[in-house]
């Protein structure tokens, strides 16, 4: 196990922000902690790169313990923190070079690991950092996180505020780094859609982790009756889903709403319900779940 | 080393791209040497003297003719006796008294010494020793030209005993000079090295530098050999600028004036590296910085004289690095004294190097 | 029939220098409607936004909001709109009920009507407990609704709304946009930005910038008809990747 942590604990003075969380990371595997901000996402992180002393549990990353071994394990990650954290005075090659030099390398010698992603803003290397765009940024960081050919990486939220084709691509250059050359990643996310691009991810809320797994299986096991559904009347239909008994929840999804069931529910019996309403071309499908519904539901229960 | 070596490099980067920290570091330490500058010089010109004789003989005539001629002086009138050319001082008919005693020219004559006594107006310090000053280079230079004429070597010695009415403490020599430079350094190692530091924090850098394998103590040096550098370069410039452009001699040993400023540097560079570990903005960094300078200007010495506090002001005083730095830089650019004078200052000034620099090193975090 | 418009924009550009953040957008938008505005990071959307609400000059083009030119009447323009940036919304160490004083205050609502909106307010949001507690307690996605609901407190004709769920979680995002439906139905226009795609689908009309430019504008369902596309995802993507610029 390449990270490897055990019942961690952290409290600030007024949040316990991680409550006992265990995980375990696989050399070469992406690791996803998905959840929304504040559920302990950048806590973990912080530990786990030797920036925060745990209130108790124990975490070890390359086999080094985080408290015991810091100075070990800060040679052996790339850490790209949740908001951008490059000298924005200085040029991208200037903070490409500041980092290889912290680090003890040359561009040189690591080049062919950030080619990919560096190549992108190679042209721009004499502008400012602070003058890039967001996709760009990110880039940057990725390439100063990686350039001393660290064992894991860690990214906190590296698309947060990012444009879909920018993050679409932030994840394309990650498989390749997980692919070539089997650089472990440990990455958090705001976005639910982000999960299935991972092996494992973790559901995170309120300092704690709702499941643990793949994210075919955590799908796989959603247990819950979920239709979609959609009328006409869009707005007024989310009113009258909540009225109908059998519904349990009610959430919309882009153009429908996914709606959770009782187990006897009947499609049949829905319709003519929001027909009596008034509604008309009433679509109801029984839907397999995504990440987020699963978020969702684990979270209700969760909270209930 | 390579490490340091471009870390280094950056923080250049940093100061060198940022016109403000430019303007603090690089100018302004100039225009409150000129500003000060425009005022000494603007003020000590027309110094009305009067002139208690009691000798009457040509040596004390020649002495008066040389002041009357000068034109920084002139006479304003003579009295008769001290009580009377007081009463002039205090009317503000005169802004300097000087008395020249009964056996004036005999004393020089036989110990090549005569001391000259000298009343000023002392409600205003810095003119006060503007005019102290002048006046002294009067009587020196009217000694050398006795002394040239008779052929006698030794030269004639006339010593200047000065009191300050009204504010009797007051020192014969430029305030100004050491104080701004007890406070420029400290302004600029203390508040811009903390500034820099905190920055990184608020920008979110150190995190990734803290990450990093780059042990705390390079990021610290790093951040503080800027700032030295900066400062010895204004060190140099306010030298040059108060011997040339105020004529502001340097009496004493230039080693020993650089060696008891670096002490110094050391102490305000430790306080801005103990700021930064204190606080987390920039802002607060500041404020916090401005709060160690406005102790500096009233109990250093620079504006008002430590003898004549209260005691318990004094003992407060002797808390502040800058008190002992203006005092040790008075004593060694203008009375021109030999290093073992500023034992005292130094030694303490040492003493609190040691223990600022061992404190804030301990207390800043490898963490966050 | 004659439609209302509450935004109006024609030919409105911005330039940097030689950049041009902002080429020539004309749009229209309806009153009460939720307009969507989209567009990849330096796509120029801030820009756009900043110009519509007043704070910043256009180079060439003009618009008006509400009735009034952003340029010549910035002043009334901004009495009658409301916005909420992610970033900034609200004072973290004033009470939820402070906040609200304050933001009546500024726009010059009497004590009596901020007294009896901060009520309504407290209960539709079920926040009554909530009342004096200082805002910097509040969890992130409570923060953001009572901003919301803080952006509208003054009943403006027109709601901007830039990244209002960025990092919120998917349970509190969507209650956060059955308020917007809310606001809409009461006849508030809300122009809104987001990188989440699904809520490109909750918009009744959607606009994507690319390269400082609109280049699709149109309800969710038309657009994905016409880039035949089976999401406002697909839609994106395939508009983003005809972008030149990458960089702002």
């Amino acid at each position: 196990m390449i990270v490897s942590v055990h019942n961690l604990k952290k409290r600030y003075r007024r949040v316990q922000a991680l409550r006992e969380v265990s995980f375990d990371v696989n050399e070469g595997e992406i690791f996803g902690l998905i959840g929304p901000d504040g559920a302990g996402k950048t806590t973990l992180f912080r530990i786990l790169a030797t920036l925060l002393l745990p209130d108790g549990g124990t975490a070890s990353v390359d086999w080094l313990d985080v408290v015991r071994d810091y100075k070990a394990i800060r040679r052996r990650i790339g850490y790209m923190p949740g908001r951008f954290s490059l000298y924005q005075d200085l040029t991208v090659e200037e903070n490409l070079q500041f980092f290889a030099t912290t680090f003890g390398t040359t561009i040189q010698e690591n080049y062919h690991l950030i080619k990919d992603i560096y190549q992108h803003i190679e042209r721009f290397k004499t502008r400012k950092a602070g003058q890039l765009s967001g996709g760009m940024k990110q880039k940057l960081a990725l390439s100063c996180a990686l350039i001393h050919a660290p064992r894991v990486l860690f990214l906190d939220e590296p698309t947060t505020g990012v444009d879909p084709v920018s993050r679409k691509e932030f994840w394309e250059m990650l498989h390749h780094l997980q692919h070539d050359y089997g650089i472990t990643i440990v990455v958090s996310t705001p976005y639910m859609d982000e999960a299935m691009k991972c092996d494992r991810i973790a559901l995170m809320q309120d300092g704690q982790f709702l499941q643990i797994d793949t994210p075919q299986a955590i799908i796989a096991g959603y247990e819950r009756n979920l239709w979609s559904v959609s009328s006409d009347h869009m707005h007024q239909l989310l009113g009258h889903l909540r009225q109908w008994p059998q519904a349990t929840s009610v959430f919309s999804f882009g153009v429908t709403y996914h709606v959770t069931v009782s187990p006897d529910a009947d499609a049949n019996r829905l319709r003519n319900f929001l027909a009596q309403k008034g509604h008309q071309h009433i679509d109801i499908n029984p839907i397999s779940a995504s990440i987020e519904d699963a978020f969702m539901a684990l979270s209700t229960t969760r909270q209930g | 080393m390579n490490q340091l070596r471009s870390f280094i490099l950056k923080e250049f980067r940093h100061i060198f791209r940022d016109v403000r920290t430019m303007l603090i570091l690089l100018v302004l330490p100039v225009v409150m040497v000129l500003l000060f500058g425009y005022v000494i010089t603007t003020e000590v010109k027309d110094i009305r003297m009067v002139v208690v004789d009691f000798s009457h003989d040509d040596v004390t005539q020649q002495l008066c003719e040389r002041f009357s001629s000068n034109h920084y002086f002139h006479l304003v009138g003579s009295a008769d006796n001290v009580s009377q050319a007081t009463h002039m001082l205090e009317n503000g008919e005169a802004d300097v008294v000087m008395v020249l005693a009964e056996n004036f020219a005999q004393q020089l004559g036989h110990s090549r010494e005569a001391s000259v006594q000298l009343l000023i107006d002392g409600s205003e310090p810095n003119q006060a020793s503007a005019r102290t000053a002048y006046a002294q280079q009067v009587l020196t230079s009217i000694a050398q030209e006795f002394s040239a004429t008779l052929g006698i070597e030794p030269q004639f010695q006339i010593i200047p005993v000065t009191h300050a009415l009204f504010n009797p403490h007051l020192r014969s020599e430029y305030n100004f000079v050491p104080g701004n430079m007890g406070m420029i350094l400290l302004l600029i190692c203390a508040m811009m090295t903390s500034v820099s530091i905190v920055r990184e924090k608020e920008m979110g850098t150190m995190e990734v530098l803290l990450a990093s394998p780059l042990p705390p103590l390079v990021i610290i040096i790093a951040k503080l050999i800027p700032y030295l550098v900066i400062s010895i370069i204004n060190l140099v410039t306010i030298l040059i600028l108060s011997k040339y452009l105020l004529g502001l001699p340097f009496a004493g040993s230039l080693p020993a004036f650089m060696g008891i400023s670096m002490i110094y540097l050391i102490v305000s560079l430790a306080l801005g590296l103990l700021i930064s570990t204190l606080v987390r903005t920039q802002l607060a960094a500041m404020i916090l910085s401005l709060l160690l300078i406005v102790p500096t200007i009233y109990f250093s010495g620079m504006t008002f004289p430590i003898e004549s506090m209260p005691t318990l002001y004094q003992h407060v005083a002797s808390l502040i690095p800058a008190r002992w730095y203006v005092s040790a830089v008075r004593k060694l650019m203008i009375q021109g004294v030999e290093v073992q004078h500023v034992m005292h200052e130094t030694a303490i000034l040492a003493i609190m190097a040691v223990v600022l620099v061992s404190v804030s090193l301990a207390t800043f975090k490898k963490r966050l | 029939m004659k439609e209302n418009y509450v935004i109006e924009a024609a030919g409105l550009t911005k330039q940097f220098g030689t950049f041009v953040a902002c080429d020539h957008v004309t749009f229209k938008v309806h009153e009460g409607e939720i307009f969507g505005f989209l567009g990849a990071n330096g796509a120029g959307k801030t820009t756009a936004m900043r110009m519509l609400c007043g704070l910043s000059v256009p180079s060439a083009g003009h618009a008006t909001v509400a009735g009034y030119d952003v340029y010549h009447q910035a002043d009334q323009v901004k009495k009658n709109i409301g916005y909420m940036s992610q970033k900034f919304s609200l004072y973290d160490d004033l009470t939820v009920a402070e906040n609200l004083r304050l933001f009546g205050g500024i726009y010059g609502m009497s004590r009596r009507q901020i007294k009896e909106k901060t009520a309504i307010l407290l209960q539709e949001l079920g926040f009554e407990n909530e009342r004096d507690t200082m805002v910097r307690s509040l969890p992130l996605g409570w923060k953001q609704k009572l901003a919301f609901s803080l952006a509208i407190f003054h009943e403006p004709k027109i709601v901007f709304l830039d990244e209002p769920t960025g990092g919120v979680d998917p349970i509190t995002r969507r209650q956060f946009w059955e308020l917007i439906y809310r606001a809409a139905d009461r006849g508030i226009t809300v122009f809104v930005t987001t990188h989440y795609m699904d809520e490109a689908e909750y918009c009744d009309r959607v606009s994507i910038m690319v390269d400082g430019q609109i280049r699709a504008l149109d309800t969710p369902a038309e657009l994905k008809r016409t880039f035949e596309a089976e999401n406002m995802y697909e839609v994106f993507l395939s508009l983003a990747r005809t972008a030149i610029r990458t960089d702002s």
